[in-house]
């Protein structure tokens, strides 16, 4: 395959504010061309506001990465109008299976709930989705919206103040400054902006090394996620094999602590080990190897003045679970529509507090997951490992302990209930309820979540309404259902439950705010206005 | 909820205990150990109760 890592997208071009006499002011600025920052600028653009990427780079990110991704992200891929792209491109798998030793102890099956646009999961290498974010950003571009990236305006400092933002940027044509209202760091784990602002970044540093193995090969393994712990070809340490596009296999294989990492990268090194865990006659091709130890760490706050941080830079996890990429995408999805009202004037600037609030109690969550995956696969003690060895034992033949093998529990969307934008709730299905993602449900006229408005939308299940609700500079407009557009049921088994009608306040990013029995004008305003952080629960 | 009984419990405390004895005759420390961990996992698994599984936790720590 064409290695679309080596070809730059976005090479550098002179800009006309390199020659600016002041340094030009812009409405937010994003620094970080990786999943998240794009992912930022093409959320902000849809709404209008116009947004400068800046990357010290020029082209997707080296090697594949993150190769799983959540069928949320597609979901609000689709909302940044790149779902299709993405999901033509990516493999679609439901198995999994568990070894222990040198025999298989079980297999899994995701079983996607039935009634979803978007699968459960896709596996797609990293710069597909990069490459994917960058063209739809510069299709908004072309059609007109203000959204650039510059590649290779490498940020070397940051300086915050109490309405704005200061930047240096050094080009290959020398530096130059730049300012702006609102600055989104996407500026990866090892974050220069965190370091230039001093902030900490607390958490657990794990010892274990892991090789990650790009090969491509034309196998006929299925298209399944195979995890092996304690493998004859890999004694005391863990195994994982994944399929993604292009005939390519992702192959995790832990290495365990102490070793010397740019010894074991040599590819003399590396292929005894693949050779001896595909077997002798498989034929393969080292696309991308990597060595990497990680960490589970976040920072305490995601909020500096008008500084934001999203992404990796915010917050980092072990990649079991593929909570990495998965939950900084949600990141810039929370952030986004807070922003533009914020700028817009529609809100206060304390709704950007809410973003910390949601998002810090996401990566709270996934830091927990990912904490326990690591534990399982790398036991810390020896009870530890006695007793995770049990659990794989009895997995064999006992159905109670399959629960309990943690491989990596996948990304799942956090709820916000208990949260304070998170409105009243009347009763209904647990699907439906207030703070989590209003689930899919395929109507008559097409999937539920495709239906939803860029702002807040009232979404109302034989309920009467009016077609806009108005408080001020905030509105929703109505997408009126009825039982009758709901050919399967899915609409009424997620969202109505016994109820005659139902009436939900769904925010831009589709979470849902309230819902109620009957729309009520003063209620719904309520809770439009909490929503948007104007008024306490 | 159920609280955790500590109070005697065991229909036949004798035999059961002399059964778990005779389940570890003629293992070594390693296969011991691995019974135990079964052992404990399956006995978890069969009162289900978070609180009262928490409880037997903290009674087990003799704190
Ligand atoms: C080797 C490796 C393997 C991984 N494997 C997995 C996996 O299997 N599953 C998974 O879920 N996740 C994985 N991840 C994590 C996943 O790639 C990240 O979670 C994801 O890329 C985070 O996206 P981001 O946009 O926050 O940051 P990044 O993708 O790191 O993007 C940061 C961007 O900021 C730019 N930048 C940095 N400093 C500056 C500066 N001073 N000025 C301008 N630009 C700057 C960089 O060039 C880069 O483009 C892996 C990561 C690595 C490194």
């Amino acid at each position: 395959m064409g290695k679309s890592f080596h070809t730059p997208l976005y090479p550098y071009a002179r800009h006309p504010d390199q020659d600016a006499s002041a340094p030009v002011r812009h409405p937010v600025i994003v620094i970080g061309a990786g999943p998240v920052g794009l992912a930022c600028a093409i959320d902000l653009a849809q709404r209008g506001v116009p947004v400068v990427v800046l990357d010290d780079n020029d082209k997707v990110s080296e090697g594949s990465r993150a190769i799983c991704f959540s069928k949320r992200t597609l979901e609000i891929c689709d909302r940044l109008g790149l779902g299709d792209p993405l999901v033509d491109k990516g493999v679609v798998w439901n198995t999994g299976k568990v070894f222990f030793g040198d025999r298989k102890v079980y297999d899994f099956n995701l079983l996607p709930e039935e009634g979803h646009k978007r699968p459960a999961f896709i596996n797609l290498q990293q710069y597909y989705l990069e490459q994917g974010l960058v063209a739809r950003l510069m299709a908004l571009s072309a059609e007109g919206a203000e959204v650039s990236i510059r590649g290779r305006n490498r940020v070397t400092s940051v300086t915050s103040h109490a309405d704005h933002v200061a930047l240096s940027v050094e080009t290959p044509e020398g530096a130059y400054p730049l300012e702006a209202d609102w600055l989104i760091a996407c500026d990866g784990a090892s974050s220069p902006t965190r370091t230039m602002m001093n902030l900490e970044f607390d958490g657990r540093v794990f010892e274990d090394n892991f090789l990650i193995a790009d090969v491509t090969m034309q196998a006929d393994f299925p298209t399944e996620r195979w995890f092996w712990f304690d493998p004859p070809f890999n004694r005391g340490q863990s195994a994982l094999l994944h399929k993604q596009p292009d005939g390519v296999w992702r192959i995790d294989l832990q290495l365990g602590r102490g070793i010397d990492k740019a010894e074991e990268k040599r590819p003399e090194n590396v292929i005894p080990r693949l050779k001896a865990m595909l077997g002798p006659d498989v034929p393969f091709e080292l696309e991308w190897v990597s060595i990497y130890t990680f960490q589970c760490r976040r920072m305490e706050r995601f909020r500096h003045g008008r500084v934001v941080f999203a992404g990796d830079s915010a917050h980092q996890v072990s990649p079991f679970g593929a909570r990495g990429a998965n939950s900084g995408i949600q990141d810039a999805d929370n952030l986004c529509w807070k922003l533009a009202m914020v700028l817009d004037g529609a809100a206060p600037e304390t709704l950007i507090d809410s973003y910390e609030a949601e998002r810090g109690f996401a990566a709270d969550e996934n830091i927990w997951h990912s904490t326990r995956s690591t534990d399982f696969i790398t036991p810390k003690s020896e009870t530890s490992r006695i007793f995770r060895d049990a659990v794989l034992d009895l997995s064999e033949r006992h159905a109670f302990a399959r629960p309990l093998v943690n491989s990596g529990r996948l990304s799942v969307v956090s709820s916000y209930a208990g949260i304070a934008l998170t409105g009243p709730d009347e009763g209904g299905p647990v699907a439906g309820q207030p703070g989590r993602v209003c689930p899919d449900a395929p109507l008559t006229s097409g999937p539920l979540l495709d239906r939803l408005f860029s702002g807040f939308t009232l979404l109302t299940i034989d309920a009467d309404a009016p077609d806009q609700v108005t408080d001020g500079a905030l509105s929703a407009a109505r997408l009126a259902l009825s039982v009758s557009d709901d050919p399967t049921g899915a609409l009424a088994e997620r969202l109505l439950g016994d109820a005659p009608s139902a009436v939900y306040l769904i925010r831009p990013d589709q979470h849902i705010a309230a819902r109620f029995a009957v729309f009520d004008d003063a209620k719904v305003r309520a809770a439009l206005r909490q929503a948007t952080g104007q008024e306490a629960a | 909820m159920t609280d955790l009984t500590l109070a005697p419990n065991m229909a036949a405390p004798d035999r059961s205990y002399a059964d778990l004895i005779a389940a570890h005759e003629g293992l070594t420390k390693e296969q011991s150990d691995a019974l135990n961990a079964r052992l404990i996992l399956i006995l978890m698994n069969h009162v289900g109760d978070e609180s009262v599984i928490r409880a037997a936790i903290d009674a087990a720590r003799l704190e």
